[in-house]
């Protein structure tokens, strides 16, 4: 089957079975390596992407059911305000360990913060909850969402 | 071919100091020569341990190098890889610090596992682990740092026709006040290559470190939050096709027959590759090859391993502990003795579960087989073996074999092993064209190198003071020595199993021995992060606890009455209480618990205060954590190495487990082999002691004193003692 798909504002014609996961798709079809494989069960959120803005786990998303919606990845984050508060908070705290649960961790971050430039730790425990780091970084991602939103709160008066 | 970088890396704690520990050769450490392309190369080695493989005084043999260009940009090119512990920052600081450069002006590269390129073949063994990286290069780095700036300088001072010592360095410049010239490194590069190398160079003292000590900002990060950064399973190639795999689900089965009628079919697939123990589906994308896999009908010979189960294995441990053969590891004094004239003996049996690593980027491995050479790509912590496999399994020379190393999502010792490579390329021999074979998280966990289940057994005298008299310990479990390590398993003795089986305790009669398990062909044991550390600091630090119970002492006065003669482990210790409040009332189902150990040169000590639901759910509040790792290059560093290995400690104390039915692994995802999540995470705090002493490893001790000192703090809420992992909430319900 041909779908095309509306990635980071450019249109994308791919031909794979409609029960392709979405992120094989990114990954491998379309070579968007940004985006991770942890789980393939919606587990771990390593291969979280934006859909229309909501955080979805694209190892899950079978491609047929994306329709001609905005799908938005790590690759293209930073162009958002929130998804670019949200680097530089990662970098300004020293976020990162091994990195790789990291584009998911900053999927989550970023739309957790363009819906709530006030979170408190149980919202970020809600939205980052689903998103699982090895190395341990999780006490420094919850700093670094306050930290962005605090910026980005400030971006926005 | 095995060589120090080995024993360097896994050898038992030394007590850190300055000189070299004992056994370590002096021979040269630095050779000096013009860098292909222009500009100064220096290569460095590390200290050797005498009497191993490869003699000490055998060929030069660089670990590392360090190139000066023209342009005046410095190069260290090394071969410990980036897992996330800051190494890339770290190991440039040292250089920076004595080279007298801005840390930004280091570049880093991989060294690969072929050192013709740097005119020398012998990198040899390369690894990163048992957080050795900072405690091997320490003192090399800064000696050739000194050195270099101090070969820099003569060259100046030669073209200027001046006395060297009227000469300063800063900031990659040479410069003589008295004259006002100046000359960057970059210009001098060359000269100084023909300056001979200075047999020894003076290092700055510890409070005159600029660099070294300060929180630097990681070299590694920015590719890391915008998805550029490359991981092994990142790999791009023309004509690249992806595979995965199942291997047989029982340990050491061999695949009978498939049955591909159905795979073929799927959209995307393009072929079926069958080794004598796995399958794998070769596609155009992985969405494709994991429904090929999933429509096979595979049968296996599941072979001897098929009723295997984790309560037999657990039973022949136990038979084990009780019959031996058990080997000594350490005497001291009389413990038959003192046990007959104690007041009283406690015993206990301890256990530990086997775990799997679950690195978050699941196993790879890229592989271009062609009939003269072969390439490889891997986020690998041993190159050199990765290396060996490819040629061995493709019967070519090693030196036709090119391993492009990426970085690791997680090592925590999975990447120390190369069985999914050595599978990657028996599968890639016979796929035409470059091919990426990725695990899927099912096989990732179930045909992991598991950590060794250990079932351990104390005997404690105690007199009528309740002081300890005598302390004995014996360790039963597999021995991942004699498999990786084999010429430093002697006589029986796995000194990793044993590491630490004493604690950093002064026992006046102590008996550690250890008997070895045998684990059924095919189901294999293997590092995990903290190593034997891991499994002797939750073992003794629970131990010890009991002790003071039954000592009716208090935990931290009863541990620093054992610690007389250590004023590095007293001092963390007390810290730790004192930062934690320690002895200060405590709300209801609330406990707080204390672990001391020392591990790879460091000294810690973690505080838990832990509440324990009416369903018996454990929540761990905080965790006081104070570390003496002497010198602190990266305080930033040490911190997060601190707080991460604690959430990895703390998801094995919680949830870790595997367990065998059928010969099979029972987890599988991380729904059944659980990882701690940001809502679970206790409030850590770290104290860093200021110290003077060599740099311990910051990797794993972190991981090591979790467990205990919750466990601890378990037992200080409840009344109850768990000796054995995970924890089981069950038993504290209503506790
Ligand atoms: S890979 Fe999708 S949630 Fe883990
Ligand atoms: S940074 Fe390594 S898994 Fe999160």
């Amino acid at each position: 089957m041909s779908f095309t798909l509306k990635i980071n504002g450019t249109s994308h014609e791919v031909d794979v079975d409609d029960d392709t996961p979405l992120l094989w798709v990114l990954r491998d079809v379309l070579g968007m390596t940004g985006t991770k494989f942890g789980c393939g069960a919606a587990l771990c959120g390593a291969c979280t992407v934006h859909i229309d803005g909501a955080p979805t786990r694209s190892c899950i998303t079978t491609i047929d059911t994306v329709g001609d919606s905005a799908i938005t990845t790590i690759e293209a984050v930073g162009a958002s305000p929130a998804g670019r508060h949200i680097q530089q908070a990662w970098l300004d705290l020293e976020v990162v360990q091994c990195g790789y649960c990291q584009s998911g961790q900053i999927m989550s971050a970023a739309a957790l913060i363009s819906d709530n430039k006030t979170p408190s730790d149980d919202d970020i425990d809600n939205a980052m909850s689903g998103n699982i780091c090895r190395c341990g970084t999780y006490a420094r991602i919850r700093e670094a969402i306050k930290h962005a939103a605090t910026a980005y709160a400030g971006e926005a008066k | 071919m095995l060589n120090n970088a080995m024993l360097n890396t896994y050898a038992p704690a030394q007590p850190a100091s300055d000189t070299p520990a004992p056994g370590l050769s002096r021979r040269s450490f630095l050779t000096a020569s013009l860098a292909a392309g222009g500009g100064l190369l220096l290569a460095v080695s590390l200290p050797r341990f005498v009497g191993e493989a490869l003699a000490a005084d055998g060929p030069f043999a660089p670990d590392a190098f360090i190139r000066i260009a023209t342009d005046g940009t410095v190069t260290l090119v090394m071969p410990q890889v980036e897992m996330g512990q800051g190494i890339y920052t770290a190991l440039p600081m040292l250089i920076a610090e004595e080279l007298e450069i801005d840390l930004a002006g280091v570049r880093l590269e991989h060294a690969p596992p072929d050192g013709k390129l740097y005119t020398n073949p012998a990198i040899g063994f390369q690894v990163t682990g048992g957080s050795t990286s900072i405690r091997g290069f320490y003192e090399p780095l800064r000696k050739a740092g000194a050195s270099a700036r101090t070969m820099l300088v003569a060259a100046a001072a030669q073209m200027w026709g001046v006395d060297p010592a009227s000469c300063d360095a800063a900031k990659g410049v040479v410069l003589h006040p008295a004259s006002g010239r100046r000359a960057t490194y970059g210009s001098l590069a060359e000269k100084a290559a023909a300056i001979p190398v200075p047999k020894e160079v003076a290092l700055k003292p510890v409070d005159k470190f600029t660099l070294i000590g300060t929180p630097a900002k990681r070299l590694d990060v920015a590719g890391k939050v915008d998805g550029t950064a490359t991981y092994g399973i990142d790999v791009k190639l023309p004509g690249l096709k992806v595979a995965t795999v199942a291997a047989c689900p029982v340990f050491g089965g061999k695949l009978k027959s498939v049955d591909d009628t159905e795979a073929r079919a799927v959209k995307g697939v393009r072929q079926i590759v069958k080794i004598d123990d796995a399958v794998a589906v070769v596609a155009d994308h992985m969405g494709a090859a994991k429904k090929g896999l999933a429509a096979l009908k595979i049968e296996w010979d599941e072979g001897p391993n098929a009723t295997l189960s984790t309560e037999e294995i657990v039973k022949q441990m136990a038979a084990l502990a009780t019959s031996g053969p058990a080997v000594d590891d350490k005497k001291v004094g009389d413990v038959a003795a003192a046990e007959a004239a104690a007041a009283r003996t406690v015993k206990a049996t301890y256990q530990m579960p086997f775990l799997a690593h679950a690195t978050m980027e699941p196993l790879n491995c890229t592989v271009h087989v062609r009939p003269d050479s072969c390439e490889v790509w891997v986020g690998s912590q041993v190159l050199g073996r990765a290396q060996a496999t490819a040629a061995e399994v493709t019967g070519l020379p090693a030196e036709k074999v090119t391993v492009h190393n990426h970085l690791l999502g997680g090592g925590f010792g999975r990447r120390l092993e190369v069985d999914s490579v050595t599978q990657a390329v028996k599968i890639a021999k016979q796929v035409d064209g470059p091919v990426k074979v990725v695990w899927t998280r099912e096989e990732d966990i179930q045909h992991d190198i598991y950590r060794p289940y250990y079932y351990d057994q104390f005997a404690a005298g105690l007199d009528a003071q309740g002081k300890v008299t005598s302390f004995r310990h014996r360790v039963v479990g597999s021995s991942i020595v004699a498999r990786w390590l084999p010429q430093a398993f002697a006589n029986g003795l796995d000194f990793d199993a044993v590491d630490g089986a004493a604690g950093p305790y002064a026992f006046p009669n102590l008996h550690v021995d250890y008997v070895r398990h045998i684990l059924p062909e095919g189901f294999v044991t293997g590092w995990w992060r903290g190593v034997g550390i891991t499994h002797n600091a939750f073992i003794v630090e629970g131990f010890v606890d009991e002790l003071a119970v039954e000592s009716k002492a208090d935990p931290v006065a009863f541990r620093r009455g054992l610690l007389a003669n250590d004023a590095r482990a007293r001092g963390v210790l007390d810290l730790a209480a004192e930062k934690a409040g320690w002895g200060t009332t405590l709300p209801a189902r609330t406990g707080r618990g204390i672990a001391v150990l020392f591990g790879f040169g460091t000294y810690m000590a973690q505080v838990a205060d832990v509440e324990i639901g009416k369903d018996g759910a454990v929540k761990v509040r905080r965790i006081v954590c104070s570390v003496d790792c002497g010198v602190v290059v990266n305080p930033d560093t040490v911190k997060a190495q601190v707080q991460g290995g604690i959430v990895y400690g703390l998801s094995a104390a919680l949830y870790g487990q595997i367990t065998l039915k059928d010969g099979r692994v029972e987890q599988s995802n991380f729904d059944n082999y659980q990882a701690l999540r940001i809502e679970e995470m206790p409030e850590i705090e770290v104290h860093i002691v200021d110290s003077r002493e060599a740099p311990g490893g910051m990797g794993e001790p972190s991981t090591a004193g979790v467990a205990p000192a919750v466990v601890n703090a378990i037992f200080a809420a409840t009344g109850q003692r768990l000796r054995q992992l995970p924890i089981d909430p069950d038993r504290l319900k209503g506790a």
